[in-house]
C-alpha cells in the first residue's frame, strides 16, 4: 500500500506537528531529572513519561558552582538504552553546537536550559534548524512566545530549578497564565500593542489571544518537591510537571517518584494526594528563595 | 436513550484534549475518564496516545484495568491511537516489565517500531473505510502491528507496515488523527459506536 503514495508526499521528519505533538503526548505526566542509568529505571517504573539525562541534579549545580554543561554523551547514551520511554537532555542557551551533539546521540527532547551556565547573552539557538523537538523555560508569556518564534515546541515556566520551594513556579506559572487571559479580552487593534509590550511576533500574540493557550504545551518546572506541590502546578494550568532535584534528592526517591506521578494524575482529588503524600520519608530539604541572591537565580537567565 | 452516543476518552496521561475536541467534532458526547466508576453509562471508549508504560501502570494501580477488559470484552466499542493501540493488543513484542495491556485485537505490537523523535514523521495514508483524500498520518515515535490474527481486518500500511487494524468493534491506529484537524477517522469510530448501540437495542 506504501506504494500507492505518491514521490511528492514522500514521508516527512522533524515537522512542527511532530515536534509539537510529541509534547502532547507527554501531557498529564511527570518528567523526572535523572544522573545514571538506574535512576531512570526507577523514574521508568515509577510511571515518568519521559526522563532528562543530565549529570547533576540542579541542587548539586547550585552547591558545587563553577560551569555547568552539557552531559557526557557516554551518561546520556547509558540512559537512553536503559529505558523505553523518551529522554530528554539539556543544552546551554544559545549553545546550538552542544544541541547538535544532543540530536546527534538521538535524544528525544533537548532542554535549552537557565540551569545550566549560558553560552550566548543575546541569543537563543535557532530550533527551528533541528529535527529534535526543543523545550524552554519562561518566567512570562513574552518570553514564552519569543522562545516559539525561534521554533521551541514545548514550554515550561521555570521555576527556581534546585530550590525544592514551588514560590517561583507559582508566579511563573500565573504570570504566563494571567497574560494570556488578559489577552482574550482585548480586540484587534490592542493586540499590536500588546504584542510591542510583549516583545512578541504580533502572529503569535493573535493566536494565543484566540486559543486562549499557548499554541504548544506548557509544562511547569523549578521548585517541585512534594505531591501536593505537582498537583497545585496542575490545578494552576499546567499541564504536566518537571521535577528535578525533587526526587533524588529525597529520602525514598522509587516512593517519592510514584507519589508525585499519581497526584499529577489525580491532581484535583484531594484523597488521593492525601494517600499520596503518606510515609514518603524526608523531602529534599529546599532554600529560601527570598534569601536567593539576585545572581545566584537561574530564572533571570534567558532573554 | 438519546440519539447522541457517549464515548469516554481514558484521562490517566496522554493527548485527551484532542481525543475530546475530535469526537465532540465527529457528533458524540464526549468524557474523560479515570476512574472505574466513570465507565458507566459509556458507548465506547477512546484510549489516547501518551505513554504506553505509563498509561499501564497507572491504569492497573487505580482499578481501572480489569473493569476495563471486562467491558472490552463484552463488546463495548473502542479506540486506541499509538499509546492506545499498545494498549489495545492481546501481545507486545516487546514489553517492559509488568507491562499489561486491555487487548482486544489479536495482534502482536512492536513499541516505538519507526523509531526515535528524530524518526518521527507524516505521511499520506489510504485508510480502509475512510472515503476521500488519504488521511495525514502522524507518527510520534510509533508502533507498528507486526501481525494479526485471522479475525482482524488490517486497515493501513506504511513502507510495508500495518498500522491501522480493526477486529469487531475494536480499532487501532499507529498514528494521531486527533493531532490533524481531520476529524473522519473518528468519525468511523463514532459510526461503530452507533451500529453497536443499534444492534444492542434492537
Amino acid at each position: 500500500m506504501a506504494s500507492t503514495l505518491p514521490d511528492n508526499q514522500a514521508p516527512e521528519t522533524g515537522t512542527a506537528r511532530v515536534k509539537r505533538g510529541m509534547a502532547e503526548q507527554l501531557k498529564g505526566g511527570v518528567i523526572m531529572d535523572v544522573v545514571t542509568p538506574e535512576q531512570a529505571k526507577i523514574a521508568e517504573d515509577a510511571g515518568a513519561v519521559a526522563v532528562m539525562a543530565l549529570e547533576r541534579v540542579p541542587a548539586d549545580i547550585r552547591k558545587d558552582g563553577g560551569v555547568a554543561r552539557m552531559s557526557d554523551p557516554d551518561m546520556i547514551e547509558g540512559i537512553i538504552e536503559a529505558v523505553s520511554i523518551p529522554v530528554m537532555a539539556k543544552s546551554r542557551i544559545g549553545h546550538f553546537v552542544e544541541a547538535q551533539v544532543l540530536q546527534s546521540l538521538g535524544v528525544d527532547y533537548i532542554d535549552e536550559s537557565e540551569v545550566l551556565t549560558p553560552a550566548d547573552e543575546v541569543n537563543h539557538s535557532d530550533k527551528w534548524a533541528f529535527t529534535t523537538p526543543f523545550v524552554c523555560g519562561a518566567t512570562n508569556l513574552g518570553e514564552a512566545l519569543r522562545r516559539i518564534a525561534e521554533g521551541a515546541a514545548m514550554i515550561r515556566s521555570k521555576g527556581e530549578a534546585g530550590t525544592g520551594n514551588v514560590v517561583e513556579a507559582v508566579r511563573h506559572l500565573r504570570q504566563i497564565k494571567n497574560e494570556i487571559a488578559r489577552l482574550r479580552g482585548y480586540d484587534n487593534h490592542e493586540l499590536y500593542a500588546a504584542a510591542k509590550e510583549l516583545r512578541a511576533p504580533y502572529e503569535l500574540v493573535k493566536e494565543v489571544a484566540e486559543l486562549g493557550k499557548l499554541p504548544v504545551v506548557l509544562f511547569s518546572a523549578g521548585g517541585v518537591a512534594t505531591p501536593a506541590d505537582a498537583a497545585l502546578m496542575r490545578q494552576l494550568g499546567a499541564e504536566g510537571v518537571f521535577v528535578g532535584s525533587g526526587i533524588f534528592k529525597s529520602g525514598d526517591p522509587a516512593k517519592r517518584a510514584a507519589a508525585i506521578v499519581k497526584a499529577t494524575t489525580f491532581y484535583d482529588d484531594p484523597k488521593i494526594i492525601a494517600d499520596a503524600s503518606r510515609n514518603l520519608g524526608e523531602a529534599m530539604v529546599g532554600i529560601n528563595c527570598d534569601t536567593l541572591p539576585e545572581t545566584e537565580r537561574y530564572a533571570n537567565r534567558g532573554w | 436513550m438519546s440519539d447522541t452516543p457517549v464515548i469516554g476518552v481514558l484521562a490517566l496521561q496522554g493527548d485527551v484534549r484532542e481525543h475530546l475536541v475530535a469526537l465532540a467534532a465527529a457528533d458524540a458526547v464526549a468524557r474523560p475518564v479515570r476512574r472505574p466508576d466513570e465507565l458507566a453509562g459509556l458507548d465506547g471508549l477512546v484510549v489516547p496516545g501518551g505513554e504506553s508504560t505509563t498509561i499501564s501502570k497507572l491504569a492497573v494501580l487505580f482499578g481501572v484495568m480489569d473493569p476495563l477488559r471486562a467491558r472490552v470484552r463484552d463488546g463495548m466499542p473502542v479506540y486506541g491511537t499509538c499509546a492506545g493501540m499498545i494498549l489495545l493488543a492481546d501481545k507486545i513484542l516487546d514489553p517492559r516489565s509488568g507491562q499489561e495491556t486491555i487487548g482486544g485485537i489479536d495482534m502482536i505490537v512492536r513499541r516505538n517500531a519507526f523509531g526515535r523523535q528524530n524518526e518521527s514523521f507524516e505521511a499520506a495514508l489510504d485508510v480502509k473505510g475512510v472515503a476521500g483524500d488519504p488521511v495525514e498520518g502522524v507518527f510520534i515515535r510509533a508502533p507498528w502491528v507486526e501481525s494479526v490474527g485471522a479475525d482482524a481486518e488490517v486497515l493501513a500500511e506504511h513502507d510495508g507496515h500495518i498500522v491501522a487494524v480493526r477486529q469487531g468493534n475494536a480499532l487501532a491506529t499507529s498514528f494521531h488523527p486527533e493531532l490533524t484537524g481531520d476529524h473522519r477517522v473518528h468519525a468511523l469510530f463514532v459510526d461503530m459506536v452507533r451500529a453497536d448501540r443499534t444492534a444492542e437495542s434492537l
